[in-house]
């Protein structure tokens, strides 16, 4: 999750990256929603995480980070707000339409 | 106007968090509600009674908030078994009130595909109906009515608007539809996935996007939530809280407490008895007044809380203390509890419900009484005002002060660290993860936080009165039995049994450097922190703490103890689970004896640790 893992900038639109890895302003649309073994097992992570609203097809939008190693965040999921963790956002891939690399 | 023919209808509501269900539940039901716990679990059932235009009685349970009916923590297992009518001892709800913010749609519509599952009746209440107007969203009520088969209701709760329409539909619900077949299960994810596809080809069909769409709450968040700042700024609002618990309350915790030495010196006139008197008196009017005198710091304390949760910024506090607390390994939510038992362990306790996962909630719980709860403080200001000199150091800072500093950060570093170990070692699980929604922020509704404000008093009067009151007339025994022999010429304390146990451990605690006075002090003084410091007024004869003797109290203490042993006596204060009550309340949080036992083994072992560690260290420095 260090900053050499972050896709290339001048990468065309459509590229994707792991939500745990999207700065502030990263825009798009959840592609992909698998989830691992972790705190929880990873079936039943990845049914919160659909069940909180995470699922493909979703508009996502990267819109504050907290203090300590820019952890947690706060996403705009279609028409709600929702935080989680970087750890767990590692369970979801965006389509980028806007990336706001810092 | 009750018509006892019709047979009382019995409704459920449920829905999202965040969707006014609370307020929804309060327009139905007014006043007329009842808190108690479900049989066998620690979670809250909120029941009220309703009379509907026809005269039918109905009964309401507002039931905890989900995503789903699958549950994933205690209160939501509640929520999935009322639904089902299969919750040991409750009635099956005739019709179920699917609660949904109308501005919110796409969650809960998942959810009441859920309950038509289920086969059970239910109405879909879109709650919020003025704010989905205002944003000029277009709702297909008809279209959406027929798409998830059941009828829809628009409400505004805070403003009691659609509730008799409500209240209608769900009777001639109940009176035309019975349950059809069940045939829910819990949905694997690739169901899930299904039925969001579902909510949302109906939210394409039935709803258009709104016009003017809400971004006040981002702007907000842009600035509540900037990293640094937002810091800032929940460290202020956690300081006017503090700050409120301990100026507002005093002034009205002191008037109770006077009131109730009065109403025992009007009894103590009445009654002649010698004995009853005592009981009386020292017993059951001195206990009734413990429990009361922390009301003012309860209602102040869920005060805020009430306007933290209500106005949307507690998700937000969470979200800025996540990492922070995370370090200790607690939830971000453990904040609630933890700023809570500052004023008192007990109303901490109670709202470490907030946190859904098991070790999360027990760890907050298990930390929480190291927190610097008010009834430290008495005992704490006897033993500074005694003992520390009243002088200016570095320029500026009084020591005084300064120690009682050093007491609170003692407590709150102490807590953390035990947190810390407790998920290092013992439960090494990684911690819940932080899944959060952050809720449109709107103003708290008066009537709501009162309601609720008037709820939690009687919560806490029920739960901790049931258990404060006979300990205290326990432990009132235990200091007067048996009586003193015939021209005794000790306290009369000291020929008690507080007194032989006493006398019984002070060998114990000797090398602590507690001489017997305080040995003894400390059993009545589990009843509650500060008695301990009427019960030494006691000992040393100076008569009412409260009054004149409290100088002379602090008189003898400054030439009889040692400072050595006065920073010991503080010290065990700060560790020592000196409080039944707060045990009686793990004991009913977390069902069964032990963790109550847990905590107060580990406490006291902390306690006897710290103290012998600062009696040794100061008699090291030549304080003895």
């Amino acid at each position: 999750m260090s900053e050499a893992a972050l896709p290339d900038a001048a990468v065309a639109p459509a590229d994707t990256g792991l939500l745990s890895i999207a700065r502030v302003g990263a825009r798009g649309v959840i592609t992909r929603v698998s989830a691992f073994d972790g705190a929880l097992p990873a079936e039943e992570l990845e049914r919160r995480l659909l069940e909180l609203g995470f699922v493909e097809g979703a508009r996502i939008e990267v819109l504050e980070e907290g203090l300590f190693g820019r952890d947690p965040i706060a996403v705009k999921l279609d028409d709600m707000r929702v935080a989680i963790r970087r750890r767990e956002a590692a369970a979801i891939l965006m389509s980028y339409d806007s990336r706001a690399d810092a | 106007m009750t018509d006892s023919s019709l047979a009382p209808t019995h409704l459920a509501l449920v829905g999202n968090p965040n969707t006014g269900k609370t307020a929804l539940f309060n327009a139905l039901t007014g006043s007329r509600q009842k808190v108690a716990n479900y049989a066998g679990v620690t979670v809250e059932r909120k029941e009220g009674v309703l009379t509907s235009p026809s005269g039918r009685v109905i009964h309401v349970v507002d039931l905890p908030g989900t995503y789903s009916l699958r549950a994933r923590s205690p209160d939501e297992a509640v929520t999935r078994d009322a639904v089902l009518g299969r919750l040991a001892g409750e009635t099956p709800p005739d019709v179920i009130v699917c609660v949904a913010d109308a501005t919110n749609l796409r969650l809960v519509l998942r959810l009441a595909l859920e309950l038509k599952q289920v086969g059970r009746p239910f109405v879909l209440a879109l709650n919020m109906f003025d704010i989905a107007q205002r944003q000029g969203l277009r709702i297909d009520l008809e279209g959406l009515s027929r798409e998830i088969g059941a009828p829809i209701v628009t409400t505004v709760a805070t403003r009691k608007r659609g509730i008799e329409d409500l209240v209608v539909q769900a009777e001639a619900l109940a009176g035309s539809m019975p349950a059809g077949e069940n045939v829910w299960h819990e949905p694997s994810a690739e169901e899930i996935r299904h039925a969001h596809s579902e909510a949302q080809r109906i939210m394409r069909a039935c709803v258009r996007a709104p016009e003017r769409p809400d971004t006040l709450t981002s702007r907000i968040d842009h600035v509540l939530l900037q990293p640094v700042a937002g810091l800032v700024i929940l460290s202020a609002i956690m300081f006017v809280i503090f700050q409120a618990v301990f100026s507002w309350a005093t002034p009205v915790a002191d008037l109770i407490d006077a009131g109730f030495v009065l109403l025992g010196d009007l009894v103590g006139r009445v009654v002649t008895h010698d004995l009853l008197r005592s009981l009386l008196v020292d017993g059951l009017i001195a206990g009734v007044g413990s429990v009361l005198v922390f009301l003012p710091q309860i209602i102040i304390v869920f005060f805020f809380i009430l306007l933290l949760e209500d106005s949307g910024y507690m998700a937000r506090a969470a979200f800025l203390l996540d990492r922070l607390m995370g370090v200790a390994g607690l939830h971000g939510r453990a904040f609630i509890p933890l700023l809570s038992s500052h004023a008192c362990a007990i109303p901490g306790i109670m709202s470490a419900r907030v946190i859904d996962q098991k070790h999360d909630r027990l760890t907050t719980i298990l930390i929480a009484p190291l927190m610097t709860c008010s009834a430290r403080l008495p005992v704490y200001t006897l033993i500074i005002s005694a003992l520390i000199p009243n002088r200016t150091v570095w320029g500026f800072i009084n020591l005084q002060g300064l120690v009682m500093f050093g007491l609170y950060g003692a407590g709150l570093v102490s807590g953390l660290v035990v947190a810390f170990i407790i998920r290092r070692v013992f439960w090494r699980t990684a911690s819940e993860p932080f899944l959060m929604e952050l809720p449109t922020y709107k103003a708290p509704e008066v009537r709501n936080v009162l309601l609720n404000l008037w709820q939690r008093v009687v919560i806490f009067l029920n739960r901790a009165g049931r258990i404060i009151l006979p300990l205290m007339i326990l432990v009132w025994a235990l200091s007067t039995f048996p009586y003193p022999p015939e021209g005794a010429t000790g306290p009369a304390i000291d020929y008690s049994f507080a007194g032989m146990i006493g006398h019984f451990i002070q060998p114990l605690l000797a090398p602590i450097g507690f001489n017997w006075q305080m040995s003894i002090a400390l059993i009545p003084g589990m009843a509650a922190r500060e008695v301990a410091v009427a019960t030494l007024g006691t000992i040393y004869a100076v008569g009412d703490v409260d009054g004149a003797g409290g100088a002379v109290l602090t008189q003898i203490v400054a030439s009889q103890w040692s400072l050595a042993t006065g920073l010991s006596f503080l010290a065990w204060y700060v560790f020592a689970p000196q409080c039944v009550a707060t045990l009686g309340v793990v004991k009913r949080e977390t069902n069964g004896w032990t963790w109550p036992t847990v905590m107060f083994v580990y406490m006291f072992a902390l306690a006897y640790l710290a103290a012998l560690a600062t009696y040794r260290g100061a008699l090291a420095l030549g304080w003895g």
